[in-house]
């Protein structure tokens, strides 16, 4: 840490320089910065150096905004994928736990809620010691799993407002995910948004073995599952259109936008208005969405 | 807000006023405007709603605001209260820590070319203080944080000795579940080992569970 100004080492007119210099630079205490520079014949009076440090600092938030904002979505593509990896993990860890708990105790059942329960137990030998161990692996990980889970409701709203508020936290961070950043995913036309995740499906109609795929991941949505199957191609494409249009505001002005989100409630009530749709049984679900 | 109560008469610096938009009397300043907000001529509504320093205001206590102050804003968010700010004083650095606000920060700033956005964590004002100049006649402080004594603090190093700090306490951000008093009496009490409460006063009914407090070192 130094004790000089900003403008220390730059030369009057270089913007990009003061803006790294703004950016990067610290002192431990401040100084009378402006007699400083002028002094320092940085800048003729004080006024022109009030203008400087006003480009200097408007171009180093601006710059610094952006990148930092990229680097968010990134840390909501990282979260993504560590929570299903570690539902999936915890998932298969708990059948062999079971398989093993089964042969050692009297317990029956599966899954996270049988781990959790052989966790409790005290052991007396040591393959009950690690079969007791493995089980309170598979509780970890599964609260791991919800902890990642808080965390990106918790970012998503930030990285992406109307993304997040559109389509529920999670279902946005997965978009995120799939597209790859927040700025790839406003690139997509809202047909390419409306089947992310399901590539396999769409390389199948490609090669001529199947139906073109109607939705990808934005099935887990409510306004796509609990749409009657008959409509439910025109709400994956109402619902992904909006989609779409979000994430372009969020990646480009991240200004919240609700009347957006009122025109897709909209067209979903018109949608299934059409049969006058009842949910099907399999409506509703985990992943969130903007019925939840 | 028709049932707030009447504003005491602090005499307004030059650049603030007094002005009926259509829906009683609020503040108001000079400047281009900046998101929703009641226009007449090239007077923006200050909402007391809104902000926090205008509320300060409207609960009667005077932040000392004032013509060509400089003035350090701490937790600047989009720019809505800083805006204001910088129609009125003069030089004005606004911080904010969170990179999504600082964008609208920026847009606000690039109409005001004495109002300089500074992406920075208030906590760390050595990563500021080569930018910041020292002896600020305001320190305005909003952050909603964990620790607002102790931001605070850590920033008196900007004011001059005659300097202000105008600060609003929310209580919710040190500890949701205390009594708000009880949080109030301690950031207080922290705040003291720097500076000297001149007055405080609740921001209800325009903002819940906050205190504003008006102080100067020592
Ligand atoms: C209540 S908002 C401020 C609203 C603003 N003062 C206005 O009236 O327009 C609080 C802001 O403080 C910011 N903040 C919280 N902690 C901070 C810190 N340590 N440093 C800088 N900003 C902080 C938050 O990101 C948020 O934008």
């Amino acid at each position: 840490m130094t004790d000089d100004g900003w403008f220390a080492n730059c030369e009057p007119g270089d913007v990009d320089g003061a803006a790294v210099a703004v950016r990067d630079g610290s002192a431990s205490e401040p100084a009378d910065w402006p007699a400083r520079a002028v002094d320092a014949g940085f800048a003729p009076d004080e006024d022109a150096y009030y203008d400087a440090l006003h480009e200097a600092t408007v171009a180093a938030a601006r710059a610094e905004a952006v990148e930092r904002e990229r680097a968010d979505d990134q840390q909501l593509v990282h979260a993504v994928r560590a929570m299903d990896d570690c539902a999936r993990t915890a998932n298969e860890l708990a059948e062999r736990a079971a398989e093993w708990a089964g042969a050692l105790f009297d317990v029956s059942g599966g899954g996270v809620d049988l781990a959790a329960r052989v966790a409790e137990r005290d052991a007396e030998t040591p393959a009950e010691e690690r079969a007791i161990s493995l089980a309170e692996r598979v509780v970890e990980l599964d609260a791991e799993a919800e902890d990642l889970r808080g965390f990106i409701e918790q970012q998503a709203p930030t990285v992406a407002p109307n993304l997040a508020s559109m389509a529920g936290p999670v279902l946005a961070a997965r978009l995120v995910s799939l597209a790859g950043s927040l700025e790839t995913l406003a690139k997509k036309p809202s047909g390419t948004v409306q089947v992310l995740g399901a590539e396999d499906a769409l390389f199948a109609h490609l090669r001529g073995r199947a139906s073109s795929p109607k939705h990808g991941i934005i099935y887990t949505h409510e306004y796509v599952r609990g749409t009657h199957p008959e409509h439910r191609g025109s709400a994956a494409r109402a619902l992904a259109g909006k989609l779409s249009i979000a994430a372009r505001i969020d990646h480009y002005s991240g200004e919240p936008k609700p009347e957006i989100e009122a025109e897709l409630d909209d067209r979903i009530a018109t949608i299934r208005a059409r049969t006058g749709d009842e949910l099907p049984d399999d409506a509703g679900g985990d992943d969130g969405g903007a019925g939840e | 807000m028709t049932d707030a109560p009447a504003p005491e008469d602090a005499t307004l610096p030059e650049g603030l006023a007094r002005r009926d938009f259509g829906d009683g009397e609020t503040l108001a300043t000079q400047g281009s405007p900046v998101g929703p907000e009641a226009t007449d001529g090239d007077w923006r509504a200050w909402d007391a709603s809104r902000s926090k320093l205008a509320a300060t205001y409207a609960v009667g206590l005077d932040p000392g605001l004032t013509a060509d102050a400089t003035v350090l804003y701490l937790g600047a968010a989009a720019g809505t209260t800083a805006s204001h700010v910088a129609d009125v004083a003069g030089a004005t650095y606004a911080v904010e820590f969170a990179p999504r606000p600082v964008r609208d920060l920026c847009r606000v700033a690039d109409d005001r070319d004495r109002l300089f956005p500074l992406l920075a964590d208030a906590r760390k004002p050595e990563s500021y203080a080569h930018v910041v100049e020292a002896d600020c006649d305001l320190l305005v402080q909003d952050v909603a944080t964990r620790g607002q004594a102790d931001v605070a603090l850590r920033n008196r190093r900007f004011l001059a000795d005659d300097g202000r700090l105008a600060l609003a306490i929310k209580a919710r951000s040190e500890d949701v579940t205390d009594d708000p008093s009880d949080v109030f009496d301690a950031v207080l009490a922290d705040l003291r080992e720097g500076y000297e409460v001149l007055e405080t006063a609740s921001l209800e009914p325009y903002h819940d569970d906050h205190l504003a407090v008006v102080a100067r070192p020592h």
